[in-house]
């Protein structure tokens, strides 16, 4: 109860309040813009605020990673076209439900159950720490390189049908993060004799690079839109009520978001994918959903939402990063010499205390902003892809720039930029790469530093965690082939085709 | 509705044009980037195989070449889409913009973070195809709130521009600060 009073003393400052306020309804407005999304936001603004407090900086990111989910949704329901990649499976239902007519119900029920979902997610945040507090100081070099190799795994393998493309642009990223001097021995590698690449290839400029810069290209090289969605009329709280009455989907749902959110890799799709497929098969109405279901919207809604509270505790507990976000966040803590893992618990809980109460306070401020101003939000929706190409691309200077001053940071980020364009125009996965880097890193340190203590590799797993995650890797790895056998046995033809079926029709 | 079968139909491979290009370029790298690995990185004779500096190199770009030969593989045996050199094309077209990223960070030393900024917005908002005077007030407004949000409050560290150098002292020390 202490900690949670010390985490609520911290939040009680002017300057975190604002940074929150900055960021929860800055990640509204940005989650709503279809093509900008929190990742680019984040990108962009990450450089700015390592000269912040590290609970600062931090609120303002997890404000934005947090609300932008919310926005998300609103272009998903009104013109079919999610705000963030998260929220594709929301314009399944939400849209044919605007198409009948019942568009601010719709909209309502998205924020009641993304409601819901984040407001279950921190709660179980905060009933799990005392367990993590226990927990995270058996987790020694040996366990946080394991559960590393799990992440590296679980990120190849939830990316399914891209599995090949995802694993060779993970390991391109785990090559990145090789660039550079090698820290013991101090030996180059592949700096080619370039004086620049000896301190190595930066993360954050290759995030801005793979974000935010290859989002403005893509806009910027395709066709100019500006969806039209109309305003919504009537009282917005209606949804409350109605999620209510969908206690037990809205509750499932955010479970399922909270144990997916958890694992490193698996992340808001799955999650959503999950609760949908639940939420269909326990309804009374199944053949409903994909044609205005409130159950599959609310599943859909909360599953999503449910998720950033819990990506937080592999972040905080052992300072892994499960997707793109929390390895940005990740950076933040780094800068500010505050490195999460089993020492955070021990030492500075008032700070993982602190971000939980925001996370709650985030969910208010967002819900209260939108009930009055959803119509603001599809004005914003409006603005011309091609001018926030512009936008983005002005944006992303004082990401890259404001980093150290450098223009080669510059060169090197307009290259992973179009690297990225190439790798958005095909459909194939870009988070692997920043996790790669992020894992691979501690893959490499974490491993090295276990060496001394091992004289035999059956040493790696003689310890109950570090055996309990490397039976979670050949676990993970049986069902994986067991699954490609059952897709193989039920072969199913004309599986490529061009755009999602979420996006279809 | 059978769960693999679910699986199967959400997750569905969803290829575009150009696919097998993309494919035999990563190969290409990552081949190219393995055969560098004797001149690229040190083994020293003493300590384990997995401390070498040559280690993780050696385990991803092994890695990436496998994968990348299963990619190109699974692309050369899918059915062919058209549209293979348009979109290549378009990547191509992607450098113009690249281009204009880098010539605004090398004009910001020079000119100044306001004036660069308010130059590329305009400019970029016409080479995007606006013609409208409500676009281009809109593209200054918006250069001019970016300054002033990140340099004027937030303070972010960004070169001042030489050409403040000839204004008059004071506005020369406020350009010089804000922006």
């Amino acid at each position: 109860m202490e900690n949670l009073i010390a985490g609520a003393v911290m939040l009680a400052r002017w300057d975190v309040l604002v940074a929150l306020l900055v960021g929860s309804i800055g990640g509204v407005i940005i989650g709503a813009i279809p093509g900008v999304g929190a990742a680019v936001a984040i990108a962009i603004l990450l450089p700015a605020t390592f000269s912040l407090d590290p609970i600062v900086g931090l609120t303002m990111l997890l404000g934005i990673y947090g609300s932008s989910m919310y926005g998300g949704a609103i272009p998903a329901v009104l013109i079919n076209t999610p705000g963030t990649a998260v929220n594709a499976l929301t314009s399944y239902d939400g849209y044919p439900m605007t198409q009948r007519g019942e568009a601010t119900r719709a909209v309502s029920l998205a924020y009641s159950a993304s409601f819901w979902g984040g407001i279950f997610g921190i709660l179980c945040l905060i009933l799990l720490s005392p367990v993590l507090a226990l927990i995270a100081p058996m987790f020694g070099s040996r366990e946080i390189f394991l559960a590393a190799v799990l992440g590296i795994i679980l990120v190849i393998l939830a990316h399914r049908g891209q599995i090949f493309a995802a694993g060779m642009l993970a390991m391109f990223g785990i090559f990145l993060q090789t660039v550079g001097l090698d820290p013991v021995t101090y030996t180059h590698r592949y700096t080619f004799g370039f004086s620049f690449l000896t301190s190595g290839i930066d993360l954050i400029v290759v995030v801005l690079g793979l974000f935010a810069l290859s989002q403005s290209f893509f806009l910027l090289t395709a066709p100019n839109s500006s969806p039209d969605a109309k305003p919504v009329t009537g009282r917005l709280t209606a949804g409350f009520k109605e999620v209510f009455k969908h206690k037990r989907v809205a509750t499932v749902a955010s479970g399922l978001g909270v144990v997916l959110g958890m694992i490193p890799g698996t992340g808001e799709f799955t999650a959503q994918f999950m609760s949908y497929t639940y939420a269909q098969k326990t309804s009374k109405n199944p053949d409903d959903f994909g044609k205005g279901s409130p159950e599959g919207l609310i599943a859909s809604e909360a599953a999503n939402n449910a998720v950033p509270p819990a990506a937080m505790i592999p972040l905080l507990a052992l300072g892994i990063p499960g997707e793109a976000l929390t390895a940005m966040m990740l950076s933040v803590f780094y800068v500010h010499n505050v490195i999460p893992g089993p020492q955070l618990f021990q030492n500075n809980i008032d700070l993982v205390y602190g971000l939980y109460l925001a996370l709650i306070l985030l969910n208010i401020i967002v819900v209260a902003f939108l009930l009055v101003s959803t119509n603001l939000m599809t004005k914003v929706i409006r603005i011309p892809t091609r001018f926030l190409g512009v936008m983005i691309l002005i944006l992303a200077l004082v990401g890259v720039y404001s980093l150290r001053n450098s223009l080669t940071d510059c060169m090197i980020a307009s290259g992973f930029g179009v690297l990225g364009l190439v790798l958005k125009r095909l459909n194939l996965p870009i988070v692997p790469i920043i996790l790669g880097m992020v894992l691979g890193g501690i893959m490499e340190v974490k491993l090295r530093s276990a060496m001394p203590r091992l004289k035999t590799p059956l040493d790696m797993i003689d310890r109950p965690i570090s055996f309990i995650i490397f039976v979670m890797i050949v676990l993970v790895l049986t069902l994986h082939i067991r699954t490609l056998i059952k897709e193989y046995r039920a072969h199913q033809k004309d599986e490529d085709h061009d755009i999602h079926e979420t996006q279809q029709g | 509705m059978s769960r693999a079968k679910t699986l199967q139909s959400l997750f569905k491979r969803y290829r575009r044009p150009g696919d097998l290009v993309f494919a035999w370029f990563i190969l290409a790298l990552s081949v190219f980037l393995l055969t560098q690995i004797f001149q690229q990185t040190d083994f020293k004779n003493s300590g384990k195989l997995v401390a070498q500096p040559r280690f993780w190199p050696a385990v991803s770009l092994i890695g990436m070449t496998g994968f990348a030969a299963l990619h190109l593989f699974g692309s050369a045996l899918s059915e062919r889409i058209e549209g293979r050199w348009k979109e290549v094309l378009l990547w191509g077209s992607a450098f113009e913009y690249a281009g204009w990223f880098i010539a605004y960070a090398m004009s910001v030393p020079i000119i100044g973070y306001l004036p660069a900024t308010l130059i590329v917005a305009v400019a970029l908002t016409l080479r995007a195809g606006f013609r409208s005077r409500t676009a281009f007030i809109s593209a200054a407004s918006a250069a001019l709130f970016i300054v002033l949000l990140f340099k004027t409050f937030l303070q972010v560290k960004l070169p001042s521009g030489q050409i403040y150098e000839a204004l008059p002292d004071g506005l020369r020390q406020i350009m010089l600060n804000y922006f």
